[in-house]
């Protein structure tokens, strides 16, 4: 196990260093000089030469670019031209809120779409299933800022529940019950994905629950409720675990419309604000943080199916 | 009272919400301590009647709709699903045809023993786990201390099929029921097989019902040997005297159809045409469309079973004769 962690956490490597090429050359892929966009129209050619050498844009563009790349392993994405501020302080004041939304998001996907998908598995073809796959069916296909926008209707303006945008820090007045901002967004986020996964996991329990091994369980007199945890649903998790991978690829873009929606203060709103203001060095951040999470996130997802599964480390 | 007595015994598949009979009403025993084979081939019933058996056929499309199944004393089909359960894999053991299949893939072998006497005694882990090594030699595993942590994956397919038998000795059933056992294992693998559960069945005086469509296996192991015949049991008898005096055109058939190394033969003699389809009607012996033998009353009528001796019988209007 260990020697296949330390393999997969070397071949992050290459992928790491081909993604920072792309996200260096995609600023260098729009028209116009860098140094000028940064000063605006009134600047003079002199004072556009200066800074183009000031910020290193006369030298070739390898050199620039492992330049750049030294800075960023050391964190230093560059200063955002909208804030005048480091880019990894700007980037860091949109984390708590992102890191909250995904965290209770999550926490949604995993309560509503694991037991719902293992009741409609185990009775299947009851109304429980009907209703639990016409449910996931409707939600996997309503688009997220629709459901956002219903959720403040019904939650927000009429009954007046939760509150409709923002969030203010929880390390500001009201602590952690400031979390009831995120209740909304979360569960918008959550709706499509849990979704996926009560699909996922009913039809995966189904597959498995066909399996000679599940007949071997049950000749040996265990009360179904056991075979289908131990045995049923312990084997479903593997290609369950899977598509959790694809499902956080899915939050990232989806968060991007749920913040906007709910007018989080979050990444995803920085990401288009800043494409908005042309804030190259915080775009590229940003895309750097979240290609470096999407691989963390995908390692986990791999060590935990070789963990669910003893097949796998030894191929 | 024999240990298991199986009573006009019929079963039926849901296909498209009609009942389609499968087994026909077939009744059998088994005593303690012996062993019966049931042979037959491929959808003649012989599996579903297992399945039924052992408790296994509940949520499926198959449905018993006639008969009963007593064991040691107990109805079967009466018992409340928890007394049931409570018989399955512990007087009751299956081992089963795929062994490459029939274990959890995720879970150790030793876990998988264990499983089955924690479900049924009460005993505490460790002491599960010296008896599940205690069963790996049992079974002839070479290193049982050290097996008893492999995953399926990391054993042979005959290594399997020992820990699959291990598996079903674990509460020391009264009934082994042996579902093709060696049918998916190369041929020296089968006979050590078969020599085993020889073996454990002398060494624990359980009783054997080994379903196989191989005639061969059945003569080398069984006592008493059951042929079925889409869905009925055609002819039973000792297998000594099965084998001696075949009474059903259709174990003959089956028998010519086995490859002999003895002497030389150009083709194999095979039974003309096919067995009717599950939910086809056949008037008559079900056999005759088949049959060297058939005059006109096979097609009218279907022939009750005819004793050829006190211990052997016969569903033929002919038995014993020479096919035509």
């Amino acid at each position: 196990m260990l020697a296949y962690t330390f393999k997969r956490l070397l071949a992050l490597v290459p992928t790491l260093l081909a993604a920072s090429v792309l996200v260096f050359l995609f600023v260098h892929l729009i028209p116009g000089d860098p140094a000028a966009v940064l000063l605006g129209d009134s600047a003079t050619p002199e004072d556009v030469a200066r800074l183009s050498r000031e910020m290193g844009l006369d030298r070739p563009i390898y050199v620039q670019y492992f330049i750049w790349l030294g800075h960023a392993l050391q964190g230093d994405f560059g200063t955002s031209v909208f804030f005048r501020t480091p880019v990894m302080d700007v980037i860091a004041g949109g984390a708590e809120t992102s890191i909250l939304l995904a965290v209770l998001t999550m926490i949604w996907i995993i309560i509503l779409g694991i037991p719902i998908g293992v009741m409609s598995a185990t009775r299947h073809g009851s109304w429980v299933d009907q209703l639990a796959s016409g449910g996931a069916m409707l939600f996997a296909s309503v688009p997220t800022f629709w459901l956002g926008l219903y959720l403040i209707l019904i939650f927000a303006v009429w009954l007046g529940w939760f509150p409709s945008s923002g969030f203010p820090s929880i390390h500001e007045e009201g602590g952690l019950l400031n979390l009831r901002y995120l209740l909304l967004p979360s569960l918008t986020l959550a709706a499509p994905n849990a979704a996926l996964i009560i699909r996922l996991v009913r039809a995966s329990m189904l597959d498995v629950q066909r399996e000679d091994h599940v007949r071997t369980a049950r000749a040996k007199g265990l009360h179904p409720a056991r075979v289908a945890i131990k045995h049923v649903f312990r084997n479903a998790l593997i290609s369950v675990a899977a598509a959790f991978g694809f499902t956080f690829a899915a939050l990232i873009s989806e968060a991007v419309v749920t913040e906007t929606v709910f007018s989080l203060p979050g990444v995803g709103q920085l990401v288009v604000q800043s494409i908005l203001r042309r804030d190259y060095p915080v775009i590229q951040g940003v895309i750097l943080v979240i290609v470096c999470l999407y691989m963390v996130i995908n390692l986990i997802v791999d060590l935990a199916y070789a963990w669910l599964d003893p097949r796998v480390s030894l191929k | 009272m024999a240990l298991l007595e199986v009573k006009d015994l019929a079963i039926a598949v849901a296909i498209n919400g009609r009942l389609v009979p499968v087994v026909r009403g077939i009744s059998f025993e088994v005593e303690a301590g012996t062993t019966l084979g049931i042979v037959g081939e491929s959808g003649c019933g012989k599996s579903l009647t297992s399945l039924a058996i052992m408790g296994l056929l509940e949520g499926s499309q198959v449905r018993i709709t006639s008969g009963s199944i007593v064991f040691d004393g107990q109805d079967l089909l009466a018992l409340p699903p928890e007394r049931r359960r409570a018989v399955m894999g512990a007087d009751m053991a299956m081992i089963f045809q795929e062994p490459m299949t029939s274990l959890n893939p995720v879970y150790r072998v030793g876990d998988q023993i264990t499983e089955s006497i924690l479900q049924h005694r009460r005993i505490s882990r460790a002491q599960a786990r010296e008896r599940a090594i205690e069963l790996l030699r049992l079974v002839r595993i070479p290193d049982p201390e050290g097996r008893i942590d492999s995953f399926p994956h990391q054993l042979s397919g005959g290594m399997r099929q020992r820990v699959m038998i291990a598996m079903a000795l674990a509460c020391d059933p009264k009934l082994l029921i042996a579902d093709e056992p060696t049918t998916a294992l190369d041929v020296t693998v089968q006979a050590r097989i078969l020599d085993l559960m020889k073996e454990l069945q002398a060494e624990t005086g359980m009783a054997i019902m080994l379903i196989s469509h191989d005639l061969g296996v059945i003569a080398e192991t069984c006592d008493t040997v059951a042929v079925m015949y889409w869905g009925k049991i055609i002819e039973t008898a000792p297998a000594a005297e099965l084998f001696a005096d075949m009474a059903h055109p259709y174990t003959r058939g089956l028998l010519a159809s086995i490859p002999v190394t003895d002497r030389e033969v150009d083709r194999l003699e095979a039974i003309p045409s096919r067995v009717p389809l599950i939910g086809e009607t056949v008037t008559g012996c079900a056999f005759h469309p088949r049959c060297g033998r058939a005059r006109p009353v096979c097609a009218d009528i279907d022939p009750a079973a005819i004793a050829v001796s006190p211990s052997h019988s016969a569903r033929c209007h002919f038995p014993g004769e020479d096919s035509a």
